[in-house]
């Protein structure tokens, strides 16, 4: 089972890498849609402003890989800055982002500091197998100002509260997104992971079971 | 809610943990991603790494030990140490480093740190300072008052710490770690003046550091300074309280802390 981490030259990839090889994935960096061809699912991290994410995709040919990647319905994972690409823009620079969710990127309400640093627990909304073994309230670690306020609330797996609550997990089909850093979140952020390579096995494999990456939610 | 972080800080030298008092007569402490991946089973919610090596040989050991240890410990790293621009932050953050930690550099050149948080986002970037209380002249202002430090508290400049605090933070810095060179090493608790003077000024989460001697102390660095989180160094490497210890006397005060559910090392 093949994952594209998805490599625009921002923050650090080691992390997410060897954490998915810890759980059993084989990793590609991707730093052009050519990179994406034949991998199973696609793995977007990074941290800091969405205006300039982007035009490093750009740079490297990859927003409109991704957004046919997402649109033909397969797996998705998007961590912290990665989540909030999905929607229309973020309010942080004004900037016009993926547009593959309905929603914006705004800065947390009453948050007591900023960024939000530090580990904060994630509360469950509805079951979803990417929370599969993890207790509800479990600590996972933020390092972020901003966060998706989804038009279709619905998505929203688990909320965390820093301030006002905010969105820390939302599924819509094959699109998955966290604000936290799995990767940085010790035994609960593995085995999300773990969890979403096991969703992504399924899928591959055809098994009904992975219904919840392919068409209902 | 936002739990109270426990930080334990390596201090690397020529890729090995040293600690001293003061930064000087430094004693050899063991492997950094040993230590790291202990530290991180013992229910460590982050880890710093101060690289305080010669600068020559610095560069590729320091990554090598980032590299290492990023790829067997899953808490966030922070490294600081050296770091004099934008590309060396991008190596230092591709080696596996989630935040760099920007010291001398920033005070020589603070538009770094808006560089840095521009490209990188100011998440990623914490501003160290080192802070020395100025002894008030006979007549002088009753306030205390703490300058800055740069080159591992070897080197005094004019900076005022509380006012280089706000200005770090108003160029891009997503975090502050605050050290009282006064304390560092010395056991005698931190300086929660100087910490209340920083957090009351600023959005951004602070790390204290400097002085840590008993679990107490961590708690009146958050509860008395305003702190967000603690760090120390000697009082783990040297095993005189476990990190358990500190997280139980934050609970007992009633301060949130994260329950560790790492496997044993």
């Amino acid at each position: 089972m093949r994952i594209a981490v998805v490599d625009y030259g921002a923050g650090n990839l080691v992390s997410i890498g060897r954490a998915l090889e810890t759980v059993g994935a084989t990793v590609t960096l991707a730093r052009d849609g050519a990179a994406l061809v034949g991998a199973d699912a696609l793995v977007v991290p990074g941290v800091g402003a969405a205006g300039p994410a982007m035009v490093r995709l750009e740079r490297h040919g990859l927003v409109e890989p991704i957004r046919g990647w997402v649109r033909s319905g397969r797996p998705y994972l998007g961590i912290c800055l990665g989540m909030q690409l999905l929607f229309d823009g973020s309010d942080e620079d004004g900037s016009t982002t993926l547009g593959l969710l309905p929603g914006r990127s705004v800065e947390l309400r009453y948050a007591p500091t900023l960024p939000h640093i530090g580990w904060n627990q994630v509360e469950r909304r509805r079951d979803h197998p990417l929370l599969d073994g993890i207790p509800d309230g479990a600590d996972c670690y933020f390092v972020h100002s901003y966060a998706v306020a989804p038009a279709d609330r619905s998505i929203v797996v688990a909320e965390t509260a820093h301030g006002a609550r905010f969105p820390s997990v939302i599924a819509s089909d094959a699109i998955l997104g966290v604000q936290f850093h799995p990767e940085r979140s010790g035994v609960d952020g593995l085995r999300l992971l773990a969890n979403f390579v096991a969703l992504v096995s399924a899928r591959s494999a055809g098994d009904p079971a992975a219904a919840a990456l392919a068409g209902g939610r | 809610m936002l739990r109270r972080r426990v930080i334990p800080c390596l201090d690397v030298a020529d890729g090995r943990v040293v600690k001293g008092t003061r930064f000087v007569d430094l004693v050899d402490e063991g492997d950094p991603a040993e230590l790291a991946a202990r530290y991180a089973a013992e229910g460590a919610d982050e880890l710093v790494f101060l690289d305080i090596g010669a600068a020559h040989e610095r560069r590729s050991t320091l990554l090598d030990v980032v590299e290492r240890t990023a790829r067997r410990v899953f808490i966030p790293l922070t490294v600081g140490g050296g770091v004099r621009s934008v590309d060396e932050m991008r190596d230092v953050l591709r080696a596996g480093a989630d935040k760099v930690s920007l010291n001398t550099a920033a005070v020589a050149d603070p538009d770094l740190i808006a560089r840095c948080a521009a490209r990188f986002g100011r998440q990623a970037v914490v501003v160290a300072i080192d802070a020395r209380r100025v002894v008030a002249e006979p007549s002088g202002a009753a306030a205390p008052a703490w300058e800055v430090l740069v080159r591992g508290g070897r080197e005094t400049t004019d900076l005022d710490a509380i006012a280089w605090a706000a200005r770090a933070v108003e160029l891009g810095a997503g975090e502050l770690l605050v050290t009282s060179i006064d304390r560092d090493g010395t056991q005698t608790g931190y300086d929660t003046a100087l910490l209340r003077s920083i957090t009351s000024r600023v959005p951004v989460p602070v790390i204290a550091s400097g002085g840590a001697a008993s679990p107490a102390d961590f708690v009146t660095a958050i509860v008395e300074g305003g702190a967000d989180a603690v760090l120390a160094a000697s009082i783990f490497h040297r095993r005189i309280h476990a990190i358990a210890e500190v997280k139980a006397a934050m609970a007992a005060a009633g301060l949130p802390v994260r329950a560790s559910r790492e496997p044993a090392a």
